[in-house]
C-alpha cells in the first residue's frame, strides 16, 4: 500500500448462501482521483461499492471475508463506530432517494445528526453545499418544498449535496446517472470531475463512453471477478485480457 | 370476414357491459345500503330533531324517548382505548420484524397472524369473559382501589385492541417492507445509526401507510360486535370512566332486533343507530383517505 492509496482491498470474497458473489478481490483505490469499477449489469460492481462504506451490514445473509483498509483500518473488522467510517464516504445510488422531507432538510439532517449546529451556521452550510452542487440557484427559494417535488435530476444533485454535508473522503456512486436524461447526467459527470481534486471519487458504471469520459485509474469486473485493473489509457487502448476487449467493443450489449 | 368481426365486437361490448354492471354494483352497495337505513329511520324525524335523537342521553323505547348519546359515547370509548392499546404494540412489532428480526421470524410470524385474523369473534368473546373479565375484576380494579364486575369498557377495549391487532400489523408491515433500501442506505451513509434512521426517516416516510392501517383499525374496532357486547356489560349510561360498563351501538342492534317490535318507532330508532354506525365508519375512511392523500402530497 503505497501513500496515495485510499482504499486497499485484500482477498475479499462475499457470499450469500452458497453463492459466490464476488470473488478474490484485490485493488488498490487511489486517493483523488476517479476510480471507474465497470462491467456489465450483475457482476458484482455495487456490491463491492456497497461493501466499501458496509452497507452489506443491512443484508445479513451476506458473508463476507477479506479485508478492505480505509486509511489504515480495517473497516471490516474494526471496533471503531461504523457510523464514523461511513460518514467518510458520500453515498450516491442509481435513482435518487431524497429523504421524506424538505429540501433544507435534506441537507441539513446529516449536519444535525453528527453534531450541534446553530440555525444560522446550518442555513450557511447547507447554501454552501447547495451550491457546490449546482443545485442553489433552482431551489434557493423553495427550501421548504418537498424535496419529491423536484425533477429527477435535480433530485440526483440534492443527493450529491446531502452526500458531500457529512465531509467525506470519499465518494461512492452507484451509476448515479442511469436514471437521469443526458443534460442531467452531462451535469453530473462534470461535477465529478470537479470533485476529484478534493475527494477520491469511486464510480460504479456499465456504460463505456462515462468511463472513458471520467476515468483516471479502471477496474474491470466480469462475473464477481476483477478481470483487469490499471490506469485508464492502459485499459482503453491496451486491453490485454479477451473479456475486457470483448466488453470495450461492446459485444455484450 | 364482416360477420365475425360484427361477432367479435358484440362479445367485446357484452364483456365491457358486465364489467360495467359489476363496477356499478359494487359503487351502488354503501348508497343503497345508507338509504334503506334511512328510509327505515326516517318516521322518527317526525317527533324528534336529529339533534334531539344523537345528543341526548334519554332511551326509553316505552315512552318514546330514543336518544342515541349513551350508545354513541360508548361505540367512541371502546374504539379509542382499543387503538391506543395496539397502536404502540403494532408499531413496534412491525418495525422490529421488518427492520431487526431474521427473515424466518417474519415468514413465522405471517401465518400467525393470519391465524390471529381468522379467529371467529365469539371466541374472543368468550376469552374475554373467562380471562379478561375475571382479571380486570379480581385484580386490576381492586388494585386502583375501585370495584366492579369486569364487564366494563375496559375489558371491551382490551379484547377489542387484540382482535385488531392483526389488521393493523399486516398493514403495518407491508408499509414498511415497501420502504426501498436504498432509502435505509441513503440515512446510513450519512452517519446515522440505524435507530435514527427508522425514526427519523423510515417512520417519516411511512406516516401516511401508519395513518390508514390505524384508520382501518378505527373502523374495524367501530363495527366490531359481538366479542364487545359479550363482556362490555351493555349498561345504557355515558361511560364517565374505564371502568364503568358501556353500551356501544352494534351491541345495541345486535341485542335488541326483533324483540319487542310492538313498541311504537322502536325498529325506526335501531335502523338509525345502524345508519349512525354506517355514518361514523364512512366518515372515519373518508377522513383517513383525505389525511393520507394530503401528506403523500407534502410530506414525501
Amino acid at each position: 500500500m503505497n501513500d496515495t492509496t485510499k482504499i486497499a482491498i485484500k482477498d475479499l470474497n462475499l457470499y450469500i448462501g452458497k453463492k459466490h458473489i464476488l470473488n478474490n478481490i484485490n485493488l488498490d483505490i487511489p486517493d483523488k482521483k476517479i476510480t471507474v469499477i465497470l462491467g456489465p449489469s450483475g457482476c458484482g460492481k455495487t456490491t463491492l461499492l456497497k461493501s466499501m462504506n458496509r452497507l452489506i451490514d443491512l443484508y445479513p445473509e451476506m458473508k463476507v471475508t477479506g479485508s478492505i483498509m480505509i486509511d489504515n483500518e480495517d473497516i471490516l473488522h474494526t471496533r471503531r463506530d461504523i457510523t464514523k467510517i461511513r460518514k467518510k464516504m458520500g453515498l450516491l445510488s442509481q435513482r435518487p432517494y431524497p429523504l421524506p422531507m424538505n429540501i433544507f432538510n435534506n441537507i441539513a439532517f446529516g449536519l444535525r445528526i453528527s453534531g450541534r449546529h446553530n440555525k444560522h451556521a446550518l442555513k450557511q452550510r447547507v447554501e454552501h453545499y447547495l451550491k457546490q452542487a449546482n443545485l442553489w440557484e433552482e431551489v434557493k427559494d423553495r427550501l421548504r418544498d418537498p424535496a419529491s417535488s423536484l425533477s429527477i435530476g435535480q433530485q440526483q444533485r440534492l443527493c450529491l449535496a446531502r452526500g458531500l454535508s457529512v465531509d467525506p473522503e470519499i465518494i461512492l456512486a452507484d451509476e448515479p446517472t442511469s436514471a437521469l436524461d443526458p443534460i442531467s447526467s452531462m451535469a453530473i459527470e462534470q461535477k465529478f470531475s470537479e470533485l476529484k481534486q478534493n475527494y477520491s471519487v469511486i464510480l460504479v458504471t456499465h456504460i463505456i463512453q462515462q468511463a472513458q469520459r471520467l476515468a483516471d485509474y479502471v477496474v474491470f469486473m466480469y462475473m464477481g471477478e476483477i478481470i483487469e485493473q490499471g490506469p485508464a489509457d492502459e485499459i482503453f487502448q491496451n486491453p490485454k485480457n479477451d473479456i475486457t476487449r470483448q466488453y470495450l467493443k461492446g459485444a455484450f450489449n | 370476414m364482416g360477420f365475425i368481426t360484427i361477432k367479435r365486437q358484440l362479445r367485446n361490448k357484452i364483456h365491457v357491459y358486465l364489467m360495467i354492471i359489476g363496477l356499478v354494483f359494487v359503487l351502488l352497495m354503501p348508497v343503497l345500503l345508507g338509504a334503506g337505513l334511512y328510509y327505515k329511520s326516517k318516521v322518527l324525524f317526525h317527533d324528534h330533531s336529529i339533534w334531539n335523537l344523537l345528543f341526548t342521553k334519554d332511551w326509553r323505547p316505552m315512552s318514546g324517548k330514543f336518544g342515541l348519546l349513551p350508545f354513541i359515547m360508548s361505540s367512541f370509548w371502546v374504539t379509542f382505548i382499543s387503538v391506543l392499546i395496539s397502536a404502540p404494540i403494532c408499531l413496534l412489532t412491525a418495525i422490529h420484524l421488518t427492520q431487526y428480526a431474521k427473515k424466518w421470524v417474519l415468514k413465522f410470524m405471517h401465518p400467525v397472524i393470519d391465524i390471529l385474523a381468522g379467529i371467529p369473534s365469539v371466541i374472543f368473546g368468550v376469552w374475554g369473559i373467562l380471562i379478561i373479565v375475571p382479571f380486570i375484576s379480581n385484580t386490576v380494579a381492586p388494585m386502583l382501589g375501585k370495584q366492579t364486575s369486569g364487564y366494563t369498557i375496559i375489558s371491551g377495549a382490551l379484547v377489542l385492541s387484540v382482535m385488531i391487532i392483526p389488521f393493523i400489523l399486516n398493514i403495518l408491515i407491508e408499509v414498511f417492507r415497501s420502504i426501498p433500501d436504498e432509502l435505509s442506505e441513503a440515512a446510513l451513509s450519512l452517519g446515522a445509526s440505524k435507530w435514527q434512521t427508522i425514526k427519523y426517516v423510515l417512520i417519516k416516510k411511512a406516516v401516511p401507510g401508519i395513518i390508514s392501517a390505524f384508520g382501518l383499525g378505527v373502523s374495524r374496532a367501530f363495527g366490531e360486535t359481538i366479542a364487545v357486547l359479550m363482556v362490555v356489560g351493555n349498561v345504557i349510561q355515558i361511560p364517565h370512566g374505564l371502568f364503568q360498563a358501556g353500551y356501544p351501538l352494534p351491541a345495541l342492534i345486535a341485542n335488541n332486533y326483533g324483540e319487542m317490535m310492538s313498541i311504537p318507532n322502536y325498529d325506526a330508532a335501531l335502523m338509525l343507530s345502524a345508519l349512525v354506525l354506517f355514518v361514523i365508519v364512512t366518515v372515519f375512511n373518508l377522513a383517513s383517505r383525505y389525511t393520507i392523500a394530503h401528506l403523500e402530497k407534502t410530506i414525501k
